[in-house]
């Protein structure tokens, strides 16, 4: 009976499930592992190149990560950043000849933050403590998850920016006429790069006096 | 010599790494909780940053740019390699970092032990290839330009990871808020050196 449920795991078992979940809150890449701010505060004055960046990085990583975890037994140790590094690039190189042929304006907003998608930490430290470990499967969903934990910060810091930045919402204006009649003016401060940190910031602040067991000591 | 210093100057406090683009936060966040590991890496950086960028200088105006195989002949004088230069630049920061780990290793096990996993996450700080990005996006005119633009950016990154050591040491004694501390305080403060650093902006010497 036992032998049976180890040799065949469902596709979609409770621990998979976890691996999906699990990064979107109490795994965050972002605010709880610490990987991958350096792309995601650079690329964050709008929605627009936000999402774009979320989707390349979760398309990366997933296929990274299973990459990796299909060649785990082969990789020699003693070379394996190196290794790793090379699939990362060449995935990402794709990525940046598809968003140049096929958003062209986002790839030029974006411009050599795409290429820095490979020292995107969160990628090399998944491949590193996770893909390298377990079967393809699980490290792929793993992937999927914590691109998209990436992702969910990354628009929640885009969407504020964009929003009191400069008043719209994809570009699209929301803010209604009646409040700048009022005197309401944009906070120009949202779009300098500092304020992307201080939004990270106050994002952590709310996750952890939401959820008391990840708080630190000092 | 002006130009040069110019560089110099420009890539420590004007586009530092961290304050203006953000780059190499992971291990600056989580390699600064004391000044000691942070003077380590920040020097391990600066080591890095200081070869891979004429390295890569070199890479790719001998080879990738496009024009750059003219040396070969007339017939290769049209080939453009650039679409492999994150690859190429990669490789190159893999091995020196994979270099400057077994250094380390060998002459400072208790430096080596204290990085832990972010001496080979260095392969993969965004500040590294960041500078060869930029190297290749600035043009820089020679061999010096190149190396001293590196230097400074990696001196800048170093100064970036000390300061905030420093401050979160002295940090340990304040009454935080609870949810904040740690992290979330450690952003904040970047937040606020980055507003305080954008005062060097437009600075020329």
């Amino acid at each position: 009976m036992s032998t049976e449920k180890t040799e065949r795991e469902p596709m979609f078992s409770a621990k998979i499930k976890k691996l999906l979940i699990g990064p979107l809150n109490k795994d965050n890449p972002i605010t709880v592992q610490v990987l991958g701010i350096c792309s995601a505060l650079a690329v964050t004055v709008k929605l627009e190149p936000a999402v774009v960046m979320s989707i390349s990085v979760i398309a990366v990583t997933a296929i990274a990560n299973l990459l990796i975890s299909l060649l785990r037994n082969t990789i020699p140790p003693r070379i394996r950043i190196i290794v790793q590094l090379v699939v990362i690039a060449s995935l990402v190189i794709l990525v940046d000849q598809i968003l140049k042929a096929y958003v062209y304006d986002v790839s030029k907003q974006l411009s050599v933050f795409v290429g820095l998608i490979i020292t995107n930490c969160i990628i090399m430290g998944r491949l590193e403590a996770f893909a390298m470990a377990n079967k393809p499967w699980p490290a792929f969903v793993d992937g999927i998850g914590n691109g998209l934990g990436y992702g969910v910060i990354l628009i929640i810091v885009a969407f504020f920016r964009e929003l009191l930045g400069s008043g719209t919402i994809w570009g699209l204006h929301v803010m209604p006429k009646a409040f700048y009649e009022l005197g309401y003016v944009n906070n120009g401060l949202m779009i300098l790069p500092p304020m992307a940190l201080i939004v990270v910031g106050i994002i952590i602040w709310v996750q952890r006096s939401k959820n008391p067991d990840l708080q630190e000591e000092n | 010599m002006e130009n040069l210093l110019n560089i110099f100057v420009k890539s420590i406090f004007v586009d530092n790494m961290i304050f203006a683009y953000f780059l190499g936060m992971c291990s600056y966040l989580a390699v600064s909780k004391t000044v000691k590991t942070s003077v380590g890496l920040g020097i391990a950086v600066i080591f890095v940053l200081g070869i891979t960028v004429p390295v890569d200088y070199l890479i790719n105006n001998y080879l990738l740019r496009k024009g750059a195989l003219s040396w070969l002949g007339a017939d290769f004088a049209g080939v453009d390699l650039s679409f492999l230069s994150f690859i190429m630049f990669i490789a190159v920061i893999a091995s020196m970092v994979q270099l400057v780990e077994m250094v380390i290793e060998k002459f400072s096990p208790t430096l080596y032990s204290s990085l832990g996993i972010f001496l080979p996450l260095i392969a993969v700080n965004c500040a590294i290839l960041g500078g060869s990005l930029f190297m290749q996006e600035r043009d820089y005119g020679s061999i010096a330009e190149a190396t001293v633009f590196g230097l400074g950016s990696g001196i800048g990154w170093f100064l970036a990871i000390v300061a905030i050591a420093a401050i979160r040491e002295k940090i340990k004694y304040s009454n935080v808020p609870k949810p904040l501390r740690g992290l979330g305080i450690t952003f904040i403060i970047t937040g606020l050196m980055g507003i305080a650093f954008m005062s060097f902006m437009g600075i020329k010497l």
